[in-house]
């Protein structure tokens, strides 16, 4: 096992655990917007079809690259700009907001 | 790789994380999103020097990014609110068939044999994306009715997917033994996209959102299985950072729904009472009370405490805004208001906050389940508008139901229920609801809005 491996072993084990852990409070209103923004964050395989589209020189890679080009596109513009759809609703409302679900079932009511 | 490009895709990693972290609290989750996308633009750019295009190659990124961008940003503007859950299974769906074309490309350049390090990633991220992006189409499909909701099953069903995984896990061991006529790729590929299909067929339309949750985590994970094949901590860390939330959010998801994953998966849940939804309807066999605009109008006019639930029917009919300004009418003559939002109404969890708020209802007349079950017993009346399975008492009542267990709101407790409803036809579950046939409660029939505004009429009237 080269050391770029290992690199890349560590860097994937450790981005599960902050992945997990940056999202565990999450309150149930978000889980459509968070599932849309991740949603929006995988299109970073664009980076990897530009990558592969970049040298394409024989028929199978130019049809290849420019399906996954413009796949991951929609992937990345789509994404981002759904989500904040989404999230605009909730604009302007955020002081009023206390947190909808607290973690302890026995909080009060909010006023 | 150089330093500058390694920093930048460390600064890009940094913000997607600080993203995810805004995007999970109501306070800065559109600035999440905002962060995260300036971090997809910064690893973007960085890219772009590393690499040496050929002229083939500029001409296609231009024309896949302008077409990519154009659909992207138009189908995400003009979607309807209530459609976008189906526009999310689209994007998740594309960008997994992306991750899979890309590692497909990747293992044709490297030639016969490549390395076990870079071949095991690769046909990895070929099955997982080309699963997500044909489950994902399915997900679309059910979801903007293109075809039945209602789980599809047949005998056996269960064990034919089994084989057919097995045969995919067979073949790709055999690409990495053998190694490699080049379009064995394509063949695996082909595999991978019927089991796809054959996964979510059977899962009714009301599970899609979890099924989309974790078809999204699976393309974060053939994501970072692309940037093993490839070397780039970009890909790795970005999809991975997608695949372990995406997983969580799948659990906290079915959590919402009272249900296991396992259950939603492989459930075939509301296939039941599938075949007695289309016996139903030239009418029930069990009569309902149905009522007048104006005595529902009387009623709510003179009561104390309203509470409504609203649902999917609601968000379809587009009737937010009618049911506010409902509520709107009420409250003058003292009339106290509140919504009852369940964790799934609507078809994700979510939808109806965003919905509501769409209709400048104000944030403390939304209540939680847990925060309003207890009110139902002192309210006047329950007005349920197009929503269903969640207010049925059978989750509560009847073990084998099909959704026994889940949690549910308690509508039935108010003194009296106002369900507002298109027809007698069974939710998106598939089953009957006992709550219509209940003593205390009143049909009326219609489209939730022409429905709400009747009711807007009716109580000016009172």
């Amino acid at each position: 096992m080269n050391n770029e491996l290992l690199n890349e072993l560590t860097f994937f084990v450790l981005a599960i655990f902050v992945g997990i852990e940056v999202i565990s409070k999450v309150p149930t209103i978000l889980h459509t917007p968070l599932m849309s923004g991740t949603n929006a964050i995988h299109g970073i395989i664009l980076v990897g079809a530009i990558v592969i589209a970049s040298g394409a020189h024989t028929p199978v890679t130019i049809v290849l690259g420019l399906v996954a080009v413009m796949l991951a596109t929609t992937n990345v513009v789509g994404g981002f700009v759904v989500t904040d759809r989404m999230l605009e609703m909730f604009k302007g409302r955020q002081a009023a907001k206390p947190a909808p679900q607290a973690p302890t079932p026995q909080a009060p009511a909010p006023k | 790789m150089t330093i500058a490009i390694a920093l930048a895709y460390l600064v890009a990693a940094v913000l997607f994380i600080l993203g995810l972290k805004q995007l999970s609290s109501p306070k800065g989750a559109r600035n999440g999103n905002f962060t995260a996308a300036v971090g997809m633009v910064i690893a973007l750019v960085a890219t772009l020097p590393l690499l040496h295009f050929t002229t083939a190659g500029v001409i296609i990124i231009l024309i896949g990014a302008v077409i990519g961008a154009a659909v992207g940003s138009v189908g995400a503007r003009m979607v309807k609110m209530t459609a976008i859950p189906q526009m999310v299974a689209l994007f998740n769906g594309v960008g997994g068939g992306a991750a899979a074309l890309v590692a497909v490309a990747e293992l044709l350049s490297s030639g016969a044999h490549p390395a076990f390090s870079e071949a095991f990633p690769s046909v990895f991220s070929i099955v997982i994306g080309s699963v997500s992006f044909a489950g994902s189409m399915i997900a679309f499909a059910k979801l903007q009715e293109l075809m039945t909701g209602t789980p599809i099953t047949y005998p056996g069903q269960q064990v034919v997917n089994g084989l057919l995984a097995a045969a995919i896990v067979g073949f790709a061991i055999a690409i990495l033994v053998i190694a490699s006529v080049p379009f064995s790729f394509i063949a695996l590929m082909l595999l991978a996209l019927v089991l796809g299909v054959a996964f979510v067929l059977p899962i009714g339309g009301a599970d899609m959102p979890v099924v989309i949750s974790l078809l999204n985590a699976f393309t974060g994970l053939a994501v970072a299985a692309s940037g093993f094949t490839l070397n780039n901590f970009a890909l790795i860390v970005a999809g991975t950072l997608v695949g372990a939330s995406g997983s969580l959010l799948t659990k906290l998801m079915s959590d919402a729904m009272g249900r296991s994953l396992a259950n939603v998966l492989f459930g075939a849940f509301g296939q039941t009472h599938a075949g007695a939804a289309t016996a139903a309807g030239g009418g029930p066999t069990r009569s309902v009370r149905s009522a007048s605009a104006e005595d529902l109008g009387t009623l709510l006019a003179y009561s104390q405490r309203v509470i409504i639930v609203p649902g999917y029917g609601l968000a379809v009919a587009q009737a937010q805004h009618a049911a506010r300004e409902l509520a709107d009418v009420l409250e003058k003559r003292g009339v106290e208001v509140t919504y009852a939002i369940h964790p799934v109404a609507g078809r994700m969890p979510g939808h109806m906050n965003v919905l509501l708020a769409e209709a400048n209802v104000p944030y403390e007349q939304l209540k939680e389940m847990d925060e309003v079950n207890d009110e139902f017993k002192n309210a006047d009346v329950a007005l349920i508008v197009g929503a269903n399975d969640v207010v049925n008492p059978s989750a509560r009542n009847s073990p084998g139901s099909p959704i026994y267990g889940m949690p549910i709101l308690n509508a039935d407790q108010a003194k009296n229920i106002i369900f507002m409803k298109r027809s007698m036809r069974p939710g998106f579950a598939g089953i009957d609801n006992d709550l219509m046939f209940g003593p205390h409660t009143m049909m009326f029939f219609g489209d939730a809005k022409d429905s709400l505004t009747k009711l807007v009429a009716a109580v000016k009237a009172a």
